[in-house]
């Protein structure tokens, strides 16, 4: 008879705590992909594709699916970092088949020799190229995300992608390098020794 | 080599090798008394010490790839020989010191990425694996100079760090700490029947002891006039010590746990408190925290002593100390300025 | 009655004491520099935007003519600041601290010093937006070190302030120049102060000068005394670095602390340094272009240190050599004090607008910094932080880069005064490593605003197609069942019906042609007026 008291126990724990869990699943259920967006939400949104995804948001249900973190150039390092922070995952250096991290740049027509013929209009994913027909385009820069999908379908090339900004305001202190940091201690060290 | 360099153009002047001899020198109070008291068992501890942590730390250095004599002339190795030499009785054969050490130096220091990087207090590391592992060499004290006529020379002292056991004179020297013969030969006395039963207690503290831990307290307050050290930790410690003893004193009553006097100046209370609860790499760094940090560790202290199984709880306590020092200091930030109050 | 200087003020947490180094250039009065032949003056735009030139190469100038302007709210002009010839525009290397080549105009000076002042203005009679007006067309700035431009700062400022600062603690070792220029012009600086009170409309003004300058604060207090003006008051404060920083004065002599991530304008208080309150009144009151500043020499390699008046664009080899530069014992050449200033690669650059000092060091008076060793967590970082920072863990985040943690520990708030690295036995750069990571944060926060930008620029674009792309169906749909609709009247006979009303379809095109023609004409009479109303206004102020 003895037995049955661990057995009710544990019958009465398992029942109390199924319970839970199921009212668990139904209170906090959490509607759609939450995880894509999220991820989505730490991409440059150039759409360039250059990760080899037709824009950032299958880029990031790639990733989602499991796919490598590391093959946005536009994103760099940080989106990486980003990337591993929300994943909880290693952060892996920059996959150079995709490209490799730039200054920002944007994209410049050169207007006379533009010939008006809308192909970089409708290339442009997020409307920042203004014309029309036989009209000179131009960029309008503050919209321009430096995708580079506009320079491929113009028949004249005459799209530049420049920096978006000059060298000063690109210019920032970087830290102090820690192998310059060794070679000056060996150096030193060998110093001593010498004297 | 043209290299960018960020301002400030200037320095102070002082460099974390001059630190660690500020320190090493504030110790020289305490050890003197503990010479005085307790011959020289201590003084030959921290020479081997010294030499061994040299050692090891230049031979890991290689091992690492690293300068060696550029992380030599940081001296934080000698400053872990020090503390630890200190802290181990003065009986310690020559084996004791090398394990302790090497523990210290090459597992608590380097394994986790060398000086800076360790979570925990080195010496105290070495001190409490040869606590655990060799209880009965760890807990042999010399007795002090009044409890005792015959203090070992520095002949025998040899003797003993050569470890000839059976030394057939080592028991005529040694025996029980203050602290330990408080909590074991205690029996049901009064604390002042004790005092006059015993021949290990002195004025207010154990007999050599009050005057060891006024030499390291004499050396923590030059710590703190050169501002070394922040008197955080220490007051932290101590406070809470004295709040902790004050309150159990209980008149010195048979279930007394001694005066505040007895516990500040018994045991390692100050050496603990100014020298190695205050090592800056293991403990707390927001000045609230360390506030915090030392009243912990001087809490941990106090129950080890009366509630615990060891006479002294100091290592223990810095090392708890050390676990929780993260978790401190994230809920201490100070205020930054512009921020809400 | 004799006017007293306040010793109230409210302590200044952190900070240290360095080693002055103030006397050795304050023995002399200030020396005014030889008229230098060639000049080399930035044209540079705050943030670096692009400058508008206004001369060219073989242009002859006047001292004091406008050489360059930038944008009209934020751009800082640039003057001659002697007399002579353009001789080219150019990049040339500046006092900056990236070593970056910034734009100039190189001035072959014709020796006759000939000036072009604009006309001197009466403050009673002139209303503030004419005396902000001089101030920008005078192309001062902040001369106390950023060199942020004064009417950018004063337009923001207008109604908003009820307290004036004046900056004239002069903190940072070896730097004497606003010493210098209150024991010789306090007259001309109370003048600048005044105009400051009168744009900004502010009713206090409290002067912080530091203690260890008491020739300066009597000669500022005789000065106030003759002004018989009650609005002033000159607080004494204790010599400490960093008391001269603006938030950290202003938290000392008001007990204000400005909200972190604001500027000192949205707590009501401004803070202007002596040198440019004196800039401001040499350019309303004698319409003098800010073209030259009073300059520091100092440093163990000079023989004879001193305060120059020098003119902007003086190459600085030139001034070292005015001060007897002993070349053998120069080590480093640092432009700006010990702690916040920084290194010059060699002394053919120009005096600048902020070139507040330019230190002449040898090895033994500011050696090269040793090298870096573990970071110990000695805690003497937070300690001297003024702004109570946590320095040794911020020193952690940034060398891991967790930008996150470093922004949580509040790094943005870090005012770069470099007491950490000064103090820190360990001797790690401290301060660098922090503004890298700054620059790195700031970085980021730009990258997500223009992501989050383009995402709804994109979405837009997405939304637009198919909206197209659903149209596009719903016409073809339409034209199908059009063309069915035709066929199978065609079927039922009368082939003129479907001709008349092809006619009709044609008539409707032409319709919509005409009124798209109509609507065109309609917006270019409008824009062709309202163009024509904005020029009215343009030219309204100006004449």
């Amino acid at each position: 008879m003895e037995i049955l008291t661990p057995v009710f126990t544990l019958l009465i724990l398992a029942v109390v705590f199924g319970a839970l869990l199921g009212y668990a699943a139904k209170a906090f259920r959490v509607e759609g992909n939450p995880i894509v967006d999220e991820i989505n939400a730490l991409l440059p949104q150039t759409q360039c594709g250059q990760c080899g995804h037709p824009g950032c948001r299958p880029y990031a249900e790639s990733i989602a699916a499991g796919g490598p973190i590391n093959k946005c150039p536009p994103g760099g390092e940080s989106t990486i970092a980003a990337l591993a922070n929300l994943l909880d995952v290693e952060p892996e250096p920059l996959d150079a088949e995709h490209g490799v991290e730039d200054v920002r740049k944007v994209a410049y027509i050169r207007e006379d020799e533009c010939i008006g013929c809308t192909k970089c209009i409708q290339a442009c994913p997020v409307d920042a190229i203004l014309g029309s027909a036989k009209h000179m385009h131009t960029v309008i820069t503050s919209e321009c995300t430096g995708c580079d999908l506009c320079v491929e379908p113009c028949p004249v090339d005459c799209i530049d992608m420049i920096p978006e900004k000059n060298p000063l305001q690109n210019w920032h202190w970087q830290r102090p390098d820690p192998r310059l940091q060794n070679v000056q201690l060996i150096v030193t060290d060998q110093m001593r020794k010498a004297s | 080599m043209s290299m960018l360099n960020s301002s400030p153009h200037g320095h102070q002047g002082h460099s974390t090798g001059q630190v660690m001899q500020q320190v090493m020198l504030a110790c020289v109070p305490g050890l003197t008394a503990l010479t005085w008291f307790f011959g020289w068992g201590t003084v030959i501890n921290i020479i081997w010490l010294a030499l061994l942590a040299l050692g090891i730390e230049a031979l890991i250095l290689h091992l690492r790839g690293r300068p060696i004599a550029f992380y030599l002339r940081d001296y934080s190795a000698l400053v872990t020989a020090v503390l630890l030499g200190l802290a181990l009785p003065p009986t310690a054969p020559w084996w004791l010191g090398l394990i302790g050490i090497t523990f210290a130096i090459g597992i608590a220091k380097h394994l986790y990425g060398g000086m800076g990087y360790n979570p925990f207090n080195p010496a105290m590391v070495g001190y409490v694996v040869l606590l655990i592992s060799f209880p009965l060499q760890m807990t042999r004290w010399v007795l002090p100079v009044g409890a005792t006529d015959a203090l070992p020379g520095f002949g025998e002292s040899l003797v003993m760090f050569f470890g000839a056991e059976p030394f057939a004179g080592i028991d005529a020297y040694t025996g029980a700490t203050a602290l330990d013969s408080f909590r074991q030969q205690r029996g049901g006395m009064l604390v002042s029947e004790f005092w006059s039963v015993t021949d290990v207690m002195g004025r207010w503290s154990g007999l050599g002891w009050e005057w060891v831990n006024t030499g390291f307290l004499l050396g923590g307050l030059y710590l703190l006039y050169k501002k070394i050290i922040g008197w955080r930790i220490p007051v932290g410690m101590l406070a809470a010590i004295a709040i902790l003893s004050a309150v159990f004193y209980d008149g010195g009553s048979s279930a007394s746990g001694g005066s505040p006097l007895m516990h500040l100046f018994g045991g390692a209370t100050m050496l603990g408190a100014f020298f190695i609860a205050t090592d800056p790499v293991t403990a707390s760094t927001t000045p609230k925290g360390r506030l915090i940090y030392g009243a912990m560790i001087g809490i941990i202290v106090y129950v080890i002593r009366i509630w615990g199984n060891y006479a002294d709880g100091v290592a223990f306590a810095v090392l708890l100390g050390n676990f929780s020092a993260p978790l401190i200091d994230a809920y201490t930030q100070p205020r930054t300025y512009g921020h809400r109050k | 009655m004799s006017i007293q200087a306040s010793h109230s003020f409210y302590p200044l947490p952190g900070g240290i004491h360095p080693s002055e180094n103030k006397a050795q250039s304050l023995q002399g009065p200030i020396r005014q520099a030889e008229l230098p032949a060639r000049l080399i003056i930035p044209l540079t735009q705050p943030g670096f935007a692009q400058a508008h030139v206004q001369v060219q190469p073989g242009d002859k100038v006047y001292k004091g003519q406008l050489l360059a302007s930038g944008n009209p709210v934020t751009g800082l002009n640039a003057h001659a600041s002697t007399s002579g010839t353009v001789v080219e525009i150019t990049e040339h290397a500046v006092p900056n601290m990236s070593g970056l080549p910034e734009l100039c105009a190189v001035i072959a000076s014709d020796g006759q010093d000939e000036w072009q002042k604009l006309p001197p203005l009466d403050p009673a009679e002139t209303d503030v937006d004419t005396l902000i007006t001089r101030i920008h067309d005078c192309g001062i700035s902040g001369l106390g070190g950023a060199g942020f431009p004064s009417h950018t700062k004063l337009r923001g400022a207008l109604s908003k302030v009820h307290t004036l600062v004046i900056n004239a603690a002069e903190c940072e070792p070896f730097i004497t120049a606003d010493h210098a220029l209150m024991r010789e012009h306090a007259d001309e600086i109370i003048k600048g102060i005044w105009l400051l009170l009168q744009i900004t409309g502010a009713g206090k003004c409290l002067i912080g000068i530091e203690d260890n300058k008491p020739d300066a604060r009597d000669a500022m207090l005789k000065a106030i005394e003759d002004a018989f003006d009650d609005r002033l008051s000159l607080v004494e404060v204790p010599t400490k670095y960093p008391s001269g920083a603006e938030k950290q004065l202003i938290w000392l002599l008001t007990g204000t602390e400005v909200p972190s991530g604001k500027i000192t304008i949205q707590s009501g208080i401004m803070c202007q340094n002596v040198g440019t309150a004196r800039a401001i009144a040499r350019a309303v009151l004698h319409g003098e272009a800010l073209v030259s500043r009073i300059t520091t020499f100092t440093g163990a390699a000079l023989e004879h240190p001193c305060n120059m008046e020098v003119l902007i664009g003086t190459p600085v080899a030139e001034l070292l050599a005015q001060c007897d530069l002993d070349e053998s014992r120069l080590s480093r050449v640092i432009s700006g004090g010990p702690l916040m200033g920084f290194h010059l690669p060699h002394a053919d650059l120009p005096i600048v607008k902020i070139t507040n000092c330019i230190i002449a060091t040898t090895e033994s008076e500011l050696p090269t910094p040793a090298p870096q060793q573990a970071c110990i967590r000695c805690g003497f970082c937070t300690d001297v932080c003024p702004v109570n920072l946590l320095p040794q863990q911020l020193f952690w985040f940034s060398r891991s880069k967790e930008l996150e943690k470093a922004e949580q520990h509040n790094i943005m708030d870090c005012i770069e005064c470099g007491a950490c690295a000064y103090v820190c036995p360990s001797h790690i750069p401290l301060v660098q490593y922090y503004r890298a990571t700054k620059a790195e944060l700031r970085e980021a926060k730009e990258k997500e605003l223009k992501a989050e930008y383009s995402k709804k620029r994109f979405d837009f674009h997405q939304q637009r197609m198919e909206e197209q792309k659903r149209q596009d169906e719903q016409r073809r749909a339409e034209r199908a069942a059009l063309a069915k609709k035709r066929k199978q009247e065609a079927a039922a006979g009368g082939e003129q019906a479907g001709g008349e009303q092809a006619g009709g379809e044609q008539k409707e095109a032409k319709d919509a042609i005409k009124a798209a023609l109509e609507r065109v004409n309609a917006k270019k009479a409008a824009r062709a007026a309202k163009a024509s109303q904005q020029e009215q206004n343009d030219t309204e102020p100006g004449s």
